[in-house]
Formats: C-alpha cells, structure tokens, sequence
C-alpha cells in the first residue's frame, strides 16, 4: 500500500488521529523547551553538521582507524556489503555458539536489514528488549518511529496485549504495572540468553570503541550478562573523536525526547575476560548515497526521529505508512537508495514545508532532499505515466500565454456554470473542501480594463 | 523605481481583488507599477511535482515578462520561492541571475524596501495570520519557531501599524495547512486533516478574519472552512493592508 492509501486510512478514524499527532507534538515542544534552554544551540548543530561532513569525506581512513582500534582491544570486527551478509555474519556468530535464543536492544539497523525474521526462520529466537520494541514484537508489527517505537499504542491496547502474552490483569491499562510485568518477564530472559546483540549510536576512530545510548539500559543488562555481545552498526555512524560525543550527546537526546542526556550512554571499549565481543559493519548502500552528492548529507542521520515529531504529514499519517524500516522525513530520502520502485512515494508524502530540517541537530536540509528525490524519480521513469501526461498538458497551457487566458476563462465560465464539472466524486480537492468561487473576471482582464496594456 | 507586477495564475484566475490590492498598495507607496499581460505560471506546479524538466518553457517566458525590471513583487512567498531557487535558463543566465535577485514576496517588499514605517489602513477586526511555510522557512519574512533565535515577523509588523486590528495569538504558530501544492490530492486525507486542524487552532484563539502571504494556503483552508461553514473569513494581507 502506498503512503497516500495508508495514510488516508489512518485518517478514517479521526479522534486517533487527533491524538497521535497531539501525542508526537508534545514531544516535539519538550524538544523546543530543551533547546532553547541552550543559547548555543545553533552553534552545536553547525559543528555537529560539520563533523559529520568530516566523516563522510573521510569515511574510508576513519573505519580503518576504527577497526585497528577496535581489533588491538580484542574486539572482532566483521564488513557486510549488505543486509543479507549482515544477517549471515550475526548468524554464523550464533551457531558458532550453539544457541537459539538471544535478546537484542534497540537497532533501527537490524530493522533495516529485517534481521528478526531471517533469524527466527534460521530457528533463532530474538527477543526485544526495549520496552517498545517488545511491544511492537509481541503484536508482531514493526517499529513505527524509531525513537518511540510503539508511540501508535494507547495504554489500555497494551494492557489487552499485556494479559493475553503476559498475563497482567485483564483490564489493566496502568503504566507503572504494565511495565514491571515486563520487566519480570525479560528479567528471566537477560539471564538466560548468552548472547546479546545491540545496536551502536556512536563508533569513535581514534579509541575503537562505541557508544550505545538507551534510556532503559536494556543494552546494558544484555551485554553485561551476555557471554556474547554483537553490535551492528552502519557504517556512517563513526565519529573522529571521543571528544566529539560532547557535541553529539548533547544534541541527541534533546532533540529525540527533550531529555538533556541518555539515562545511559555507554562506552564498550573491549571484551570483558572470557566474554566475546563483535562488532558488524555494514554498507547495505550507504556508499552508494555517499556517491550521490545531493543526497550524502542524509548519512550524517543520528537518528534522534526528531523530524517525525515535527512532521504534520508524519504526525497525521503513522509511522507505518511509511512502508520503511525508518519513517518520516528522514525515512523518505534514505528509503529510494535502497529501492527506488518501491520507494518512489515516500518524497512526495510531504508538503515540502522545510520544518524537519530545521529542527535536524546535524543540520541536514531533508526538504531539498524531498524535492530533489521527486525529480530523480521522475527522470528515472518511476512516475506514473497518467501524471507525466497531465504534467506535459499543465507545462504546455502555462508557457503559452494565448492558450492560458483561454483555458482560464473557459475553466471559470464552466465552474461559474456547470459547476458538476469540477464539484464531483472524481475531484480529489471537493471531497472535503469547497472550490473557489470564480470571478467574473481575471485579474488580466481587470487590468487591461483599468490600466490598459502596458 | 520600476516594478514588475507578478500575480501568479490561481491569483490571476481566482483572486483578482488580491492582484488589485497589491497594486493599489504598491502604487500608494510611489512605485511605478506595471503588469506584463504574458505572463503565467512559475513553473512550481510541475517542479515540485517531480517535473523540472519541464519547466524550461515557462522560465523563458518569466524571463521575457520581468526581465527589465529593478523588482519584481508577488503576493505569494511560494511562487517567489521558487523563482529564486529555481529560475535558470541556459542561453539567459545573466537575466535569469537579476530576476532571481530582484524578486519579492509583498510584505518583505514593503518592510526591507520601501521601508515602510507607517499605513493609512483601517481594519476593526480579529486578525490570524496564517505563517506560510515556503515564505517563512523560505524567504525569512518571519522566524521559524524550530530555530533558537530571536523572533521577527515582517507581516505582523506591518499588520501591528493597521489600526483597529487586533492579531491572535494560536497554539501552533508556524504549523504547515497542508496546501503543498499538488500534495493537496495526491494526500488528499492528510491534506484536508491538516487543513482541519489549523482552522481550528484559529477558531479556537477567536480569529475572525484569517490572513496570510500565500493565497494558495488560503484558498485551500477558505475551501476547508466553507464546507464546514465555519465563522471564519479569509483574506490575503494585501487587501487587510489596503483596507480604508
């Protein structure tokens, strides 16, 4: 289903729609109360933008560095070109192990390459150990924001999810209970599974290790318990420096929630004794959008979801009519690198408004992006040929002036009356909203009446 | 001080009395003002439809009608956005470079051209302003509510010297109206709930008169609150501006 269709659905129920776009907008105004409680604010997205187009004019030497690092610390470091390898690397790593059960903490990129299912359809149990994520996986749907992955679910729908899988009171919709029950359920998993695999928000160069921030410390308690830690990352989210993270830990969090920092961002430098620490590069076609230069700055993304907050389209269509493992702005200019025909709506569900990339702590100009990936799609044969051919026909009438004047006064004179022509089923704009009444005469006409030519 | 008078099509076939107000206003400030009978479209319906390279035709004929102009102004930040991004020609690139930088939307015209400090205007009513994503986020002509600076607003400037008007105050001060062009059928349903929701914010501040810089986020919610038969009245800036 395209964006339009799924979002028009969405839009059936018109009291949910109400409410999720008020619940995402409260977290775009603590955003709003965080940042302008920092006066350099701005100053912090330009060098955040900055460093980040250090890194990707740099990204070959800074992942050497890394590795070096990262392997001089006894960390195993694995390249997948794409998903799939990705998925055959943590695979292999498991059954290297002997085990069918793991748990794993939030990893848009594991989202990204639908490792979930690969694993489960190679036997492997994964259980999410993010609130939401266990959320989102127990009613077995994707994430639909990648910061608040089950934003889309009231907490009385939890509550009915919660005593069916986990046998909470039937009716129990409070939060605080809802959530020790998880809790005690994943208690006993983080336990048992050998081995945890986690996402990474932050690769620093010069020290090899990463950063993983969470607010739950769900990676935490699985690495730590784990005799095993995976940790896939894309390969873009290298930074120089340690020192850089006071820049990026900064801008993180209060953009995503309007917190001033993580509860927990933790450093993973080496192995513990005994435990096996990995670490799984992967491409999957970020140095394909590294070599189209209007659209490498989508890379500098740490995604912190705070253009879907601000999104209007986003926060009155959902997060799953994106059809993309990330969604909203962001979302739809990653979305047709990695597959332009299946893609090819995502930059046309936005009004080009420009608020995303404003709010963007690294500063990348998304709404460009948008425009951008509308003419590319276009020009590579991905429109429909019905709007080619109502595109030529427009192009045509508005570069001839003749032709234009006349089409106006007939479309006027025709709406003036018989306006069934245009008040119709078939007129996307009159099914909720009025055309404009027409004038009697053109602005053009009057003109020429009153002025004459000049 | 030559002017070009751009009215951009919907406004030309629609809105005529907003082509009328900016002339008149514009004239009353001393410009010398002429409408060049050609002209059409700026090309931005295909643009942004994924179409720029069809464009070409209509940028030639842009060129040919304001070329020779010191400015040329618009009551529409979109359509002036989109020239000064957009506007090339291969053969012209000289003129198509002076249009591109002499081109205004009108309230930015008046405040940082003509410096405009005082209005004869008369307009006894509650006045919203409906803040237009391309000629804020664009043009500048007010500060985004996403960026940490200081506020500055040119059409509220310019409204707050109108006497008798009173300007509301909404809750979302800068949201989108869900117009964008030919997303207001391609998302017909997020368009129209977007729509919806700004009218509201209006309704519930007590606008009575809803304003702005863009007739095409105007005539999208003026069609959203006709059929909802709303007591809402919606206005382009230069006729509240123009009001005696």
């Amino acid at each position: 289903m395209n964006h339009a269709d799924a979002a028009e659905k969405f839009n059936k129920d018109f009291d949910r729609t109400t409410w999720h776009d008020e619940t995402l907008w409260w977290v775009r105004q603590k955003r709003d109360r965080a940042a302008f409680a920092i006066p350099e604010w701005e100053q912090l997205r330009e060098t955040a933008s900055q460093i980040k187009h250090n890194v990707l004019s740099n990204l070959d030497n800074y992942l050497i560095e890394f590795e070096k690092n990262a392997q001089k610390s006894g960390i195993t470091v694995h390249w997948a070109a794409d998903a799939h390898e990705h998925n055959q690397i943590v695979l292999s790593i498991l059954k290297s192990q002997g085990v069918t059960e793991i748990v794993k903490s939030k990893s848009m990129l594991t989202e990204e390459c639908h490792l979930n299912p690969y694993l489960t359809e190679n036997g492997v149990e994964v259980i999410d150990t993010d609130l939401g994520e266990r959320i989102v996986q127990l009613a077995d749907e994707p994430p639909s924001h990648i910061v608040l992955p089950c934003i889309h679910w009231k907490k009385e729908e939890i509550g009915v999810l919660f005593h069916k899988h986990l046998g909470t009171p039937e009716g129990c919709a409070d939060p605080v209970l809802l959530t020790h029950a998880a809790r005690a359920n994943l208690r006993e998993k983080f336990l048992t599974r050998r081995v945890a695999i986690t996402g990474v928000n932050f690769a620093v160069a010069e020290t090899g290790e990463f950063v993983v921030c969470t607010n739950e410390g769900n990676a935490d308690m699985g690495a730590h318990l784990a005799d095993v830690h995976i940790a896939c990352m894309g390969i873009e989210k290298i930074i120089p420096k340690r020192e850089h993270l006071g820049v990026f830990l900064r801008l993180l969090t209060r953009s995503a929630t309007g917190q001033p920092i993580t509860t927990y961002s933790s450093h993973f430098g080496k192995p513990r004794e005994g435990q096996q620490m990995h670490i799984v590069l992967v491409d999957n076609g970020r140095t394909v959008q590294l070599g189209r230069e209007q659209f490498r700055n989508s890379l500098k993304c740490i995604r912190c979801g705070a253009c879907m907050n601000t999104c209007p389209v986003y926060r009155r269509s959902g997060g799953h009519s994106y059809h993309n493992a990330v969604a909203g702005p962001i979302g739809a200019i990653l979305a047709p690198n990695l597959d332009m025909t299946k893609n090819a709506d995502l930059p046309f569900a936005s009004t080009l408004c420009g608020s995303c990339s404003n709010v963007c702590p690294v500063k990348i100009n998304i709404h460009e992006q948008l425009y951008e990936w509308r003419q590319v799609l276009t020009k590579s044969g991905h429109s429909p040929t019905a709007k080619t051919l109502s595109m030529k026909v427009m192009s045509a009438v508005l570069s001839n002036p003749t032709v234009y004047h006349l089409s106006g006064k007939i479309g006027r004179f025709a709406m003036a009356n018989a306006p069934f022509v245009v008040n119709n089923s078939f007129n996307p704009w009159f099914k909720q909203r009025e055309m404009p009444e027409p004038p009697k005469e053109s602005f053009g006409e009057w003109y020429k009446k009153n002025r004459g030519e000049k | 001080m030559k002017v070009g008078l751009f009215i951009p099509c919907y406004v030309d076939q629609f809105y005529p009395q907003v082509g009328i107000a900016t002339l008149q206003l514009l004239e009353r400030f001393g410009c010398q003002v002429s409408y060049p009978a050609k002209q059409t479209c700026c090309g931005q319906p295909m643009a942004n439809s994924g179409y720029e390279h069809l464009t070409h035709d209509c940028n030639r004929l842009f060129i040919n009608n304001f070329s020779e102009f010191d400015y040329i102004v618009s009551p529409s930040g979109s359509c002036v956005l989109h020239i000064k991004d957009h506007l090339h020609d291969d053969k012209r690139e000289g003129e198509a470079t002076h249009v591109r930088t002499h081109i205004y939307e009108l309230t930015e015209f008046l405040t940082d051209i003509l410096k405009v400090e005082n209005l004869t205007a008369h307009f006894p009513h509650r006045v919203g302003v409906h803040q237009s994503c391309h000629g804020q986020r664009g043009l500048h002509v007010a500060q985004m509510s996403e960026l940490v600076a200081p506020p500055f607003s040119k059409p509220e400037k310019l409204l707050k010297m109108v006497t008798g008007l009173e300007l509301v105050k909404l809750d979302r001060v800068d949201e989108c109206c869900g117009f964008g062009g030919t997303f207001c059928v391609a998302e017909e349903a997020v368009s129209v709930r977007m729509g919806i929701d700004r009218v509201d914010d209006h309704i519930k501040n007590g606008t009575e008169v809803l304003t702005g810089g863009d007739m095409s986020c105007l005539m999208h919610l003026e069609g959203v609150i006709r059929r909802r038969q709303l007591p809402i009245k919606v206005m382009h800036i230069a006729e509240i501006l123009n009001a005696k």
